[in-house]
């Protein structure tokens, strides 16, 4: 009777961890490494930057219509801050529930959009869980301290995801000019508005 | 005037069938989601391009068609240059559901109003009773089944 009401108990607690929501980080947390396979075959990890700044996480996918509409900012993004803080985008979306985000339909979508920047396979999707990371494209500017990276921007690219020329708050291009400028960043947390990342099937 | 009653007929079947989306601002929104008086509001945000939102849609046209004590709005996230893909998409869905495209691209400037746990992404629905204030705001793909047990939750 004691272990049923234990196991009861601990089912209980297993539901509502479970149904509670992923925290991940926050801003000025320092981030775990990880090792990723990139759209050309080599795996990547933070510590391969050794000259960077920094770098501008974006977790992102093939499929997704806002992620579509960022690809062309996300590509400029990636050649302005190419030897400060480089962009390295991360596919976490489950092939199983979208299967146009596969590793192989990653590297043909790297190609032909001209991809320049790391395009990495986040497979068992643990990255983008301890980022806590929600949607596509969700944006996390890592800022270097020593050996550690700390987060210092959490959110969304700009304000407009539908007219680049349009948006007047660019959160990501504001966020890391302050770090080069030695500033605090102007805004450190913003809603990325997306699709949601496509989780395995429980 | 036969010519005239001609015409008119050539033309009504494209008018019938044809849904018609307002394009609204944040106002008409805000208003929609703090009703005081009134039936319990049902409300969905969704996107003809987000699959999970479709797959779903068919349990808020149920509520709407079934349920006289709820009132159903579906509201489009669609970007407004699309609005006629999303009157066609109704059109050809044959759905009766009142549906609103939400024009306001700055989401950041809007969300935290609807609810501050919304992440930002859709399918989300909240549910309340304006005459209880009882609120649900959920971020996910309905199971068959739990809208109805939302609304119950609001009654």
């Amino acid at each position: 009777m004691n272990y049923l009401k234990t196991s009861a108990l601990l089912f209980a607690i297993a539901v509502l961890l479970s149904a509670a929501k992923p925290t991940g980080y926050g801003v000025g947390d320092a981030v775990a490494d990880f090792k990723l396979k990139n759209v050309d075959g080599k795996m990547v990890s933070l510590a391969d930057f050794k000259s960077a700044k920094g770098a501008i996480i974006i977790f992102d996918c093939n499929t997704c219509p806002y992620s579509k509409a960022y690809n062309d900012r996300i590509l400029a993004l990636a050649k302005k801050y190419e030897k400060t803080y480089p962009v390295i985008a991360i596919n976490s979306n489950s092939p199983e529930v979208s299967p146009g985000d596969s590793f192989d339909e990653m590297v043909k979508y790297a190609k032909a959009k001209g991809y320049t920047f790391p395009y990495l396979f986040d497979e068992t999707q643990e990255v983008a869980k301890n980022y806590g990371a929600t949607n596509t494209p969700h944006v996390y500017v890592l800022n270097k301290s020593g050996k550690d990276f700390k987060v210092a921007y959490i959110g969304a690219i700009d304000n407009n995801s539908r007219d680049a020329a349009a948006a007047d708050k660019k959160y990501v291009e504001d966020a890391v000019d302050a770090l080069i400028a030695g500033k605090t960043v102007p805004t450190e947390k913003t809603k990325a508005i997306g699709c949601t990342i496509k989780w395995k099937p429980a | 005037m036969k010519k005239l009653f001609l015409s008119v007929l050539f033309l009504a079947p494209s008018f019938l069938v044809k849904a018609q989306v307002p394009v609204v601002k944040w106002d008409a929104l805000n208003i929609l989601i703090n009703q005081k008086h009134g039936p319990v509001q049902v409300i969905n945000f969704w996107a003809t391009w987000c699959g999970p939102c479709i797959k779903e849609l068919p349990q808020f046209e149920a509520v709407h068609l079934n349920d006289n004590a709820v009132k159903v709005t579906l509201v489009s996230l669609d970007y407004a240059d699309k609005v006629d893909k999303v009157e066609s998409f109704l059109s050809r869905k044959n759905m009766k559901s009142s549906v609103i495209l939400l024009d306001e691209i700055d989401y950041n400037s809007w969300i935290d109003k609807v609810d501050s746990s919304w992440e930002g992404a859709i399918p989300a629905t909240l549910v309340y009773n304006p005459q209880t204030g009882k609120r649900i705001f959920v971020q996910h793909e309905l199971k068959e089944g739990e809208l109805e047990k939302l609304i119950a939750t609001v009654k």
